[in-house]
């Protein structure tokens, strides 16, 4: 048995009196790829935010390898983690946003070499040429002196993809990175997310409403409903032959 | 206009003007303190320790609703007698200390607008890249806070130039300081002090003009980026 990569225990997250996530146990292995589908509000961008430290889990552990993300030991005691402690196991984990994020005041070969050199203390050198190889992994060797703003919406999402694979992370977030660019962009950027899931090594949570995708990406999928997960299991139970009634009806709207 | 005298006026000019050194000096020179202290008003408001945030708030408020001239004379004459602390500054020292305080009150509000105007989304892209702290202020954030505040902060060095004549009143002899003395040895203030106006007329009007030009570069840049670049990418 390989040990999982991300383990969550009866995670619960509240904002104010809401409480968004009421339980959530899941385990992701190296190099498991896994979707996460669902309605609008039911959390799932909440759980990869938790995962990438962006938000505090209100109650419940968060796992990455055998290290527990959100509380450190001290004499003995379990506490809740300080910045060095998240910096050490966040290090493992890479995220796309939904709308990019990309550093404006920088070029584009600059927004992928920036982390390397000053995270991972990279010698210029050698971050200039990994980014470069993979901005032309990506399909954008030709713009590396563009700024962002210079980009379209697809490009802009390559951009980042390649800011995240260049500091090599365990486990790669994808927050519905689709659903911001205009469609006729969306397919260039699902190529490329593909390409990367085929290399294998890295571990993906995927957050998306392209089902087709899911189907061709993922070997896990869960269906994230009302702050739990609903249903999970391989792609092609979920999405084709789930008997869950409010799955069904989810999906019936992207078939259409 | 009897009391005018061109004599006088020649006279008194070079003299004046001996002092302007100073009254530029002092301006640069708090006007580098403010920008630094402004930085440090930033800091202590963001330590994660909420009654020191608001103790920092409300000094901040307290040293802006006071008069800086109060400020100066606290600084250079009531200073020294603080028992324990206290201590003898020369009026120079005082007024880079009263007055770049009191302005970095001031710049260090500009910063903050600066700093609330960077899109959430970098925040929390510096953190998904693991950034430590001081990297992420000096790599991410203050390279997009900072540039759009320039011509804010220009401004607050002309307003500052404006304010340093106030230093005269504790003797730092800037050309305030020179005009007064002349006038008290010859008995005429008229000239010395227009010399004054003149010279502040001088260098505060093409600094303004200066600052305008900048701030409109600076919106270009910041809303047509994308156009100025390519324009630039297909003279090379
Ligand atoms: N920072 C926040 N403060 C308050 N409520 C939030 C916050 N973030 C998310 N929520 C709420 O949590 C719920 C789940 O949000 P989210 O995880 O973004 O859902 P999804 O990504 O599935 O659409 C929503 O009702 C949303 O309004
Ligand atoms: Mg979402």
């Amino acid at each position: 048995m390989t040990e999982p990569i991300v383990t969550f225990k009866d995670v619960h997250k509240s904002f104010g009196d809401v409480d968004v996530l009421k339980g959530i146990d899941l385990e992701i292995k190296p190099a498991e790829k896994v979707a996460v589908i669902g309605p609008s509000g039911s959390g799932k961008t909440t759980i990869i935010r938790m995962l990438m430290t962006l938000e505090q889990p209100t109650s419940g552990d968060i796992f990455v390898g055998d290290q527990n993300l959100w509380k450190m030991e001290k004499n003995g005691e379990f506490v809740a983690a300080n910045e060095k402690h998240l910096r050490e196991v966040r290090g493992d984990i890479g995220m796309v946003f939904q709308h990019f994020n990309l550093f404006p005041h920088m070029t584009i070969l600059e927004n992928c070499m920036t982390a390397p050199i000053h995270v991972k203390k990279e010698a210029k050198k050698v971050a200039r040429q990994r980014s470069i190889e993979m901005l032309e992994k990506v399909g954008l060797g030709d713009k590396l002196d563009n700024y962002p703003s210079q980009l379209s919406g697809g490009q802009k999402q390559r951009v980042a993809m390649a800011r995240a694979l260049v500091m090599r992370p365990k486990v790669m977030l994808f927050d519905e990175v689709t659903s911001a660019l205009d469609p006729e962009l969306v397919g260039e950027v699902l190529e490329v997310i593909r390409d990367i899931a085929k290399e294998g090594e890295m571990a993906m949570i995927l957050v998306t409403h392209e089902m087709d995708f899911a189907l061709d990406v993922a070997d896990k999928v869960l269906f994230l409903d009302e702050g739990v997960i609903a249903e999970q299991g391989s792609a092609s139970e979920v999405i084709e032959h789930s008997k869950n009634e409010r799955l069904q009806s989810f999906l019936h709207r992207f078939r259409s | 206009m009897e009391n005018w005298s061109w004599d006088v006026f020649l006279d008194a000019f070079p003299i004046v003007l001996q002092g302007l050194g100073i009254t530029i000096g002092l301006t640069l020179t708090c006007y580098l303190f403010a920008l630094i202290f402004g930085f440090v008003w930033i800091f202590l408001r963001r330590v994660p320790f909420k009654p020191l945030n608001w103790i920092v708030t409300w000094i901040m408020e307290f040293i802006r609703s006071t008069p800086p001239l109060v400020q100066l004379f606290f600084i250079y004459y009531a200073w020294p007698m603080v028992p324990g602390i206290g201590m003898t500054l020369s009026p120079f020292t005082s007024a880079v200390l009263g007055l770049g305080i009191h302005f970095s009150t001031y710049i260090g509000e500009v910063y903050r607008s600066g700093i609330d105007g960077v899109d959430k989304g970098q925040w929390e892209a510096a953190r998904a890249l693991n950034y430590p702290t001081g990297k992420k202020w000096t790599k991410i954030i203050l390279p997009q806070a900072i540039p759009p505040t320039i011509p804010m902060l220009g401004n607050y060095l002309i307003i500052m130039f404006k304010e340093v004549p106030l230093a005269s009143t504790i003797g730092v002899v800037g050309i305030l300081h020179m005009a007064n003395s002349y006038g008290s040895q010859y008995w005429t203030y008229l000239e010395p002090l227009t010399i004054v106006a003149i010279l502040f007329l001088v260098l505060s009007y093409p600094s303004a003009i200066l600052i305008n030009k900048l701030e409109r570069k600076m919106n270009r840049r910041f809303d047509k980026k994308e156009a100025l670049k390519s324009s630039e990418g297909a003279i090379t």
